[in-house]
């Protein structure tokens, strides 16, 4: 994986550029008449650094051998995917629904076939977590979290502890 | 009822059964919120918009006002642009309600954000902010006079601090530059707290602010109201003149109010005006409103939608001579 | 005397039962917070920060600064245990403290950590006790040309002192302010890099979305990948005759303790130089000054007294700057400047005169969790020892929802969360090749004020870009930022002669720096 310092630094030069894209929508010079530089300056101006610097990256590490000191322990990316897509997937299991359900799901998941845990243990953390959950977060932090189609179950509890 | 924001398909589902919960309660007589209530404040954490938010929502809860507790949230982001559209987005919503300012009228105004502000469901305009002109204690200014020609003789470097171009305060200042025809270099900071801090430490030679913010330096003798812009005097400050009975026309007023998203239950619509109706009359809200120089007359319903509405084209004339 | 009734006051605030008892909760969670690896006082202070708006300013920030001692105490322990830095600040305390629990003296290694941490600690707060006033003394000379000067000290220290790769650490540093001008442009009023649009941007990026996106996702991500070889724990046992003479012991090293409280104090106010670097000089400066330097790396308990000191005193001294110039001295601090600038309280000169019941609470919360710290941590070693046990996966998968719910509850916006999974692989990827996350964090903190009170004063000066030198308070902060600029470099050009062996072996190691 020698190659992965250069993936980084030209990821990092995409998106410099795609942030100077963005960064031209406001004046990027000095606005003489409001004495200073324009809305789009520091963006622009700040992701040109980027753009060098992460092109003397890409450049220094396809030429000598002293920065190329990182690489991904490759029995260990499939583990690492795994958690990425079931974090992605619970993220987006929220909006639909709700944060109790999903999160139940994911505990789940987490703990019995990423973990290969008990069934036991498997079950309480996943039941356990939402529970504290609701009584940390709406009871007393009044902070209600997304509920998507399963809001309707909620209003019995709304009713009775607020 | 947050959980929107991304899904929109799933957001036709969820509005569909809440429409659907929502006629159920309506059916059976008088409407009660089923669960806690969203309020929506258009500005962030700290302004004179949130404080004046939040200071509704304690004294809701402390004088049981709604059965289910209301739930303050800022939406502050693009000049409250962001709550504009959260606004939009929860179309038939009975349990989302929106804290006002200005910036109702003015942000939909400047940037399209695909937001009219008609199709909203007016609730109630709770109180009037004023402005007024101030200096630093220490400065010679003692009455608008002496402002007009010590900008004037600044010849534009005269340093006026404000929250931000497009903001209330700033309209003010093109008022004046348009009325006396001076000229300030407006300088935005982030809130009106920021903006007093910087009058007394020197760092702006006036501003144009809410009493509210600028209440705690007036109390220890560090700045100078010079002129309000209101129709008649405030009680808080007797002896500073208002802008029209020196023979100039500016007043200008920041409101504060509560609306409603398009398409709520006409029985919910009548649960919240009632709610502020009983809120306005509260012995707490009254005191607070004469003490920072508040305007507290209410006005809800079509009345109000009017007065938005009519807000919204002056201030499509003061916006279009100012920029 | 008018400081000893300010601090009088400060006690009656901190000394509350409800305040005593939150930061004995504050510390127990800082200590196993820190005590686990890889979570470090960052994480805990960006999980707890969102939950702290229902209880009032002055105890949220006690709560905070409680989590923060707790966990500068609860690093060491897995340090010494398991060999794995706690948190970064605790990296130094490996070097001796590891040798150290493999001869069997893991016992004495964990009470010379816990009452190091307390002496640096209290020796920390009353420097900060003194001089926290006259500093809050510059209060009103701070306008716009001076807030920026001071923010560009702060970055410049960052490169000079960080001890990463420069380049990468400039690159995150721009990542970090282009990503703090996402959203409003105060100047014009308009919408900047809103990427297409999205309403979610237009309040910007909240930097607690950054930190919990990079600390809490990619700290766990990177920690699945690391800990494939399971990690073996030493077990530990105490007894009262083992602390009596622990104390005894550590006694007689006076001299390594003032200089680590000293050191750590000093470097750790220095703006954005933080605990790490404090700790790690520590460590230097000890094994220089010993008797028998040959013996630090196999277990001599300097090794492990210095550096804890300098950790626990600097990280006092990193608040002095966020309390008092509103600058964080640390990404931790950072945090704690984000979360009271939520609570609507503006950090810097103003705030010990607008607040003095806040500041006086937190700085006598100082010493009261200090003593809290070093009992409660003393007394639930046998406890760390079992978490540590805690299999691994049931770890991970709480602080995943931890950092989903924690996420969302501030600002209540989906979009937050997608951001946060966004960022946590990102800085999972970035952390992997090497780049130095805490400038990107602190960045995205100081980059609004940078941007806001360089144009402030231009747009005040009519343009004048002389403006900042012709200041006096603003010049000398631009002196000093050039000198912290050029220092390293000139530094840099000697080292290339002569290679320090010890720190240039361990220098991977600074890019862990989250405290």
């Amino acid at each position: 994986m020698i190659n992965a310092d250069r993936i980084i630094a030209s990821l990092i030069i995409i998106s410099s550029l795609y942030f100077m894209w963005h960064a031209i929508a406001l004046p990027i010079g000095w606005n003489g008449i409001e004495g200073g530089p324009g809305g789009g300056a520091f963006p622009f101006w700040l992701s040109v650094i980027m753009l060098i610097c992460s092109a003397i990256v890409f450049w220094r590490s396809s030429s000598g051998t002293k920065f190329q000191k990182f690489s991904f322990d490759t029995s260990m990316i499939k583990p690492i995917l795994l958690v990425s897509v079931s974090l992605l997937c619970t993220v987006g299991l929220i909006s639909v629904i709700g944060a109790y359900i999903a999160i139940f799901l994911f505990l789940f998941w987490y703990l019995r076939v990423i973990g290969r845990h008990s069934i036991g243990l498997s079950l309480t953390i996943p039941v356990l977590t939402p529970i504290l959950m609701f009584f940390f977060f709406e009871v007393t932090l009044r902070i209600m979290l997304p509920k998507g189609v399963s809001e309707p179950l909620f209003l019995p509890l709304y009713a009775k502890f607020f | 009822m947050v959980y929107r924001s991304f899904k929109t398909s799933i957001l036709g589902m969820v509005a569909g059964a809440s429409m659907i919960f929502g006629a159920n309660v309506s059916f059976a007589g008088d409407w009660k919120p089923a669960k806690p209530i969203t309020m929506v404040i258009m500005a962030g954490q700290g302004g004179g918009a949130d404080r004046i938010a939040r200071l509704f929502q304690s004294i809701i809860q402390k004088e049981n006002l709604s059965n289910m507790p209301i739930l303050p949230v800022n939406k502050g982001g693009g000049s409250g642009a962001e709550a504009l559209r959260f606004l939009k987005d929860n179309e038939g919503d009975a349990h989302t309600i929106m804290a006002t300012l200005n910036s109702y009228y003015t942000t939909p105004l400047r940037t399209d954000i695909g937001v009219d502000i008609a199709e909203f469901n007016p609730l109630a305009r709770m109180a009037m902010d004023t402005f007024v002109l101030w200096v630093n204690a220490e400065s010679e200014i003692k009455t608008l006079d002496d402002y007009v020609a010590a900008v004037s003789a600044a010849g534009g470097s005269w340093k006026m601090g404000g929250t931000g171009t497009g903001q209330e305060d700033s309209l003010v200042t093109a008022m004046l530059e348009k009325e006396f025809g001076i000229k300030h270099t407006y300088v935005p900071f982030k809130g009106g707290g920021t903006v007093a801090k910087n009058l007394v430490g020197n760092h702006i030679d006036s501003t144009v602010n809410n009493p509210a913010e600028q209440m705690g330096f007036w109390k220890a003798g560090k700045v100078r109201p010079i002129v309000a812009f209101t129709p008649e005097r405030l009680d808080v400050f007797p002896d500073v003149p208002t802008a029209k009975e020196l023979g100039h026309t500016i007043v200008y007023w920041m409101q504060r109010s509560f609306v409603a998203p398009k398409g709520m239950p006409t029985a919910a619509i009548n649960y919240y005006t009632e709610m502020f109706e009983k809120l306005s009359a509260t012995e707490e809200w009254q005191t607070y409103a004469k003490e920072k120089a508040l305007v507290a007359d209410m006005i809800t319903g079509s009345e109000l939608q009017k007065y938005f509405l009519d807000e919204r084209a002056k201030h499509k004339e003061i916006l279009a001579s100012s920029e | 005397m008018d400081l000893l009734t300010l601090l009088s006051d400060g006690f009656a605030t901190s000394l509350s039962p409800f305040n005593l008892m939150i930061v004995i909760l504050g510390v127990t969670a800082g200590l196993f917070i820190g005590a686990m690896p890889g979570l470090g006082s960052v994480n805990g202070v960006a999980i707890v920060l969102p939950l702290t708006f229902v209880v009032p300013p002055a105890s949220a920030i006690i709560l905070l600064a409680a989590i923060y001692y707790g966990a500068m105490y609860g690093g060491a322990i897995s340090s010494i245990l398991l060999g794995i830095p706690g948190a970064s600040t605790a990296v130094a305390t490996t070097f001796d403290g590891r040798p150290m629990a493999q001869k069997g003296q893991a016992a004495l290694a964990l009470i010379a950590a816990a009452f190091a941490s307390f002496v640096g600690g209290t020796i920390a707060v009353i420097l900060f006790t003194l001089f926290a006033i006259p500093l809050a003394d510059l209060a009103l000379a701070f306008g716009p040309a001076e807030e920026f000067a001071l923010v560009l000290l702060a970055f410049t220290t960052f490169v000079g002192l960080g001890g990463d790769d420069i380049l990468k650490t400039i690159i995150m540093i721009c990542l970090g302010l282009v990503l703090s001008t996402v959203g409003l442009d105060l100047i014009s009023g308009q919408p900047r890099l809103i990427f297409g649009d999205l309403p979610g941007f237009y309040s910007g990026i909240s930097f607690l979305v950054l930190a919990i996106g990079v600390y809490g996702v990619g700290e766990v991500l990177y920690t699945i990948e690391t800990s494939k070889s399971n990690p073996t724990v030493s077990n530990a046992k105490i007894t009262f005759k083992d602390l009596y003479t622990g104390i005894k012991t550590i006694s007689s090293y006076t001299k390594t303790m003032s200089i680590g409280s000293f050191l750590g104090f000093f470097v750790g106010m220095l703006p954005a130089a933080g605990a790490t670097p404090a700790s790690l000089m520590a460590y230097g400066l000890a094994k220089q000054t010993s008797k028998k330097p040959e013996t630090f790396g196999d277990g001599n308990i300097e090794g492990v007294i210095a550096p804890e000191t300098a950790n626990n005193a600097a990280s006092t001294g990193s608040l002095l700057p966020m309390l008092t110039l509103g600058i964080p001295g640390s990404p931790t601090t950072a945090l704690l400047l984000g979360g009271m600038v939520m609570w609507g309280l503006m950090p810097g000169p103003m705030l010990f005169i607008d607040q003095p019941d806040f500041v006086w609470g937190l700085i006598s919360s100082l010493y009261t969790a200090n003593v809290a710290a070093v009992l409660i941590n003393i007394a639930l070693i046998p406890l760390f020892v079992w978490a540590l046990r805690m299999p691994f996966s049931v770890l991970c998968a709480i602080v995943l929802v931890l950092c989903i719910v924690g996420g969302f509850a501030p600002n209540q916006k989906m979009h937050d969360v997608w951001l946060i999974v966004l960022f946590g692989y990102a800085g999972y990827l970035l952390r992997k090749a090497d780049y130095p996350l805490a400038p990107l964090v602190l960045a995205l903190v100081l980059g609004p004020l940078m941007e806001k009170s360089f144009r402030q004063t231009l747009i005040s000066e009519q343009g004048n870009i002389l403006a900042f030198i012709e200041r006096p308070l603003s010049a000398t902060f631009i002196f000093l930022s050039l000198l912290f600029f050029i220092w390293p470099l000139v530094g840099l050009l000697r080292s290339s002669k002569r290679e320090h062996p010890h720190f240039s072996s361990k220098r991977p190691d600074f890019s862990r720096q989250n405290s």
